[in-house]
């Protein structure tokens, strides 16, 4: 069961009251909402969880789905998504399957914009990688293998990309802390323990 | 590549049969391979990017960027900071578009808020960035030029950004990390002295954008820039790249026409579009891409409304300093903004795209409620598009590759983080 909170505002301690007239000049593109019927009628087996949030529409898909769902999005009948704008990770400790792969697409037909998202279980930290569906994919998920710990399965050169290559740990999990220096520079060893307590 | 091969490819066509003769004349395995590596410190890969490059003669076969050298954890950074505090952050991350990192971010964040925000601040936020745009795209021309050999252009450009960092200066007090935006508005109102440098500046602009033109766009640079580092539209769009890079190669997105923000639907400007997507078209798409930043600004100045620069939302912006003596209230509100900052809706996420001068600039914010941002994530247009530059290089000579890097404008405090 996915410890997922995904309603409304949060608690009202020093909460933003939401200014009703912005937020009701937002409007989800109907573009976006036809793709999610298409994903529908496409894969009837299939539950797509889908989120509204301003203008946004995400939409969640299994793991071992996303390969299809994502070449379908591109290449399906009036669907087009052609441009993979951005790919990143989450990570959320408290939830049970503990990762997100989000990936923000775009279409440069219709202009609009979908995302999508998967849940990776820290137990089995991998995910099949899209790079045969939009190539871009390719950096982003090393930076994500990098960041996050996550693998992906079937990509063609996962390595590290920003940290050194002999780099430990993987510094954009919510665990990993910040707040002592931790490169090789070792004249700071000592105040580097002192940090650690 | 004889001279007269080079004269000779003034089209499309035979620019194409070029190509593919030079990758002819080298069938692997019939000369010895040499690695080299450019950068991380050589002058013209701007900044520490490293280049593995294979070659083979003089001709590169195989190219690989190495990143990571300038990588600081801001993302993390940013995440262990108010929302607010944050901004400073974004200037940090492309240096050439201070404004325009400060703008998307503040967007992304009044997005999740659901916070309106006042003309005024939005035509001025405009000003800046466009501004910005020409400030980074002078620093482009200036520094592309200087790595192609032509030093003049570079002073001429220099001149005309110092104008503009002047008017960063007197608008915000800092010249370069500007961090003159804040959610919910702007840090404060631009003083008389602005309006009047920008109105000296767009005197000038136009004129001098004609003679950086007549100085270097001439038969050296051309022979040296037409005809090399083209791919593909499918390859451009498979690989998402975007800014200049993808307009020289005729795809019309730029992201203030397709998805406008801040007002950009209430312009008139035009997006120029190349036909070739050579480095001579990027070159092309980007001095128009100036005279149509002046252009906006001229239409920003003349419609300038009055009115408060920051939001009228109290539990988002700071209220006015006067209120402080005569308000409780408002001292409450400017304390609690101070010391705990504002709670977004708990588990939402937004992704706020802009038009940064590299290409489409993104963020991606994740809150959980509190009143740090939860996952920040920029999307850098230099990150993704230097990922299109062994595609560019593979084949070509190695007296290009600096032409080409330069065309593609990276930032590597973007493309690092």
């Amino acid at each position: 069961m996915i410890s997922d909170q995904i309603t409304g505002p949060g608690p009202t301690m020093g909460t933003v009251p939401v200014n009703s007239s912005a937020a009701g000049t937002y409007e989800i593109p109907a573009q976006a909402e036809a793709a999610l019927e298409k994903l529908t009628a496409q894969f009837p087996e299939i539950f797509f969880e889908a989120r509204r949030f301003r203008d946004e529409l995400t939409v969640y898909v299994a793991r071992e789905n996303i390969v299809a769902v994502a070449q379908f999005l591109r290449d399906g009948e009036g669907l087009h998504y052609n441009y993979l704008a951005d790919l990143t990770g989450n990570d959320w400790p408290d939830r049970d399957p503990r990762f997100e792969v989000i990936y923000q697409l775009y279409s440069l037909d219709h202009h609009t914009r979908l995302r999508l998202k998967v849940r990776i279980p820290e137990n089995d930290c991998t995910c099949p990688s899209v790079t045969g569906v939009w190539g871009t994919a390719n950096w982003h998920e090393r930076e994500v293998f990098d960041m996050f710990g996550i693998t992906f399965s079937g990509h063609p050169d996962l390595r590290r990309i920003l940290m050194p290559v002999e780099w430990q740990g993987h510094p954009l999990r919510q665990d990993y802390a910040i707040g002592w220096e931790e490169p090789e520079f070792t004249v700071r060893k000592v105040h580097r323990d002192y940090a650690k307590g | 590549m004889s001279r007269n091969a080079m004269a000779a490819a003034s089209t499309l066509t035979d620019r194409v049969t070029l190509e593919r003769l030079v990758e002819g004349d080298h069938a692997p395995g019939d000369s010895e391979r040499m690695i080299i590596n450019m950068g991380p410190q050589h002058p013209s890969t701007h900044g520490v990017l490293r280049l593995v490059l294979e070659l083979d003669g003089e001709t590169v076969t195989k190219a690989e960027p190495v990143i990571g050298y300038l990588h600081t954890g801001m993302e993390k950074t940013m995440q262990s900071k108010t929302y607010q505090q944050a901004i400073v952050v974004t200037d940090r991350f492309d240096y050439t578009n201070v404004m325009g990192n400060n703008l998307v971010y503040c967007l992304a964040v009044e997005k999740l808020l659901g916070a309106e925000i006042p003309e005024r601040a939005q035509v001025l936020r405009v000003i800046v960035t466009e501004l910005g745009r020409l400030s980074a795209h002078l620093v482009w021309l200036g520094t592309h030029a200087l790595d192609l050999g032509a030093m003049t252009v570079y002073f001429y450009c220099f001149r005309e950004r110092e104008m503009i960092m002047d008017m960063f200066d007197i608008i915000c007090g800092a010249r370069l990390t500007a961090s003159y935006m804040r959610v919910g508005g702007l840090v404060s109102d631009a003083p008389p002295q602005f309006f009047t440098n920008l109105k000296d500046f767009l005197e000038i602009i136009d004129e001098r954008i004609n003679e950086y033109d007549y100085v270097f766009n001439n038969e050296i640079f051309r022979r040296r820039t037409q005809g090399i580092g083209m791919i593909s539209q499918e390859e451009l769009i498979d690989l998402a790249v975007s800014g200049p890079v993808l307009r020289a190669a005729g795809i019309n997105y730029d992201v203030r026409k397709a998805n406008p923000y801040s007002g950009y639907e209430n312009y008139e400007f035009d997006i120029p579009l190349g036909t070739n997507g050579d480095v001579y078209d990027r070159y092309l798409v980007r001095v128009e891409e100036m005279r149509q930043s002046a252009r906006i600004l001229r239409q920003a100045l003349k419609n300038l409304p009055d009115g408060p620069v920051r939001c009228a939302d109290r539990k988002i912006s700071l209220p006015p300093r006067v209120e402080l003596a005569n308000s409780m209230e408002a001292v409450i509100h400017h304390f609690k903004l101070i010391t705990e900052g504002f709670h977004p809706p708990k588990n939402q996420e937004v992704y706020v795209a802009c038009e940064s001068p590299k290409g489409e600039i993104g963020f991606y914010v994740a809150s959980d409620g509190g009143n740090t941002p939860y996952r920040c994530h920029l999307r850098g247009p230099s990150f993704v598009n230097l990922q299109s530059l062994p595609k560019m290089l593979e084949g070509r000579m190695l007296a290009d590759v600096v032409a080409i890097i330069g065309s593609i404008d990276i930032v590597l405090g973007e493309v690092d983080r």
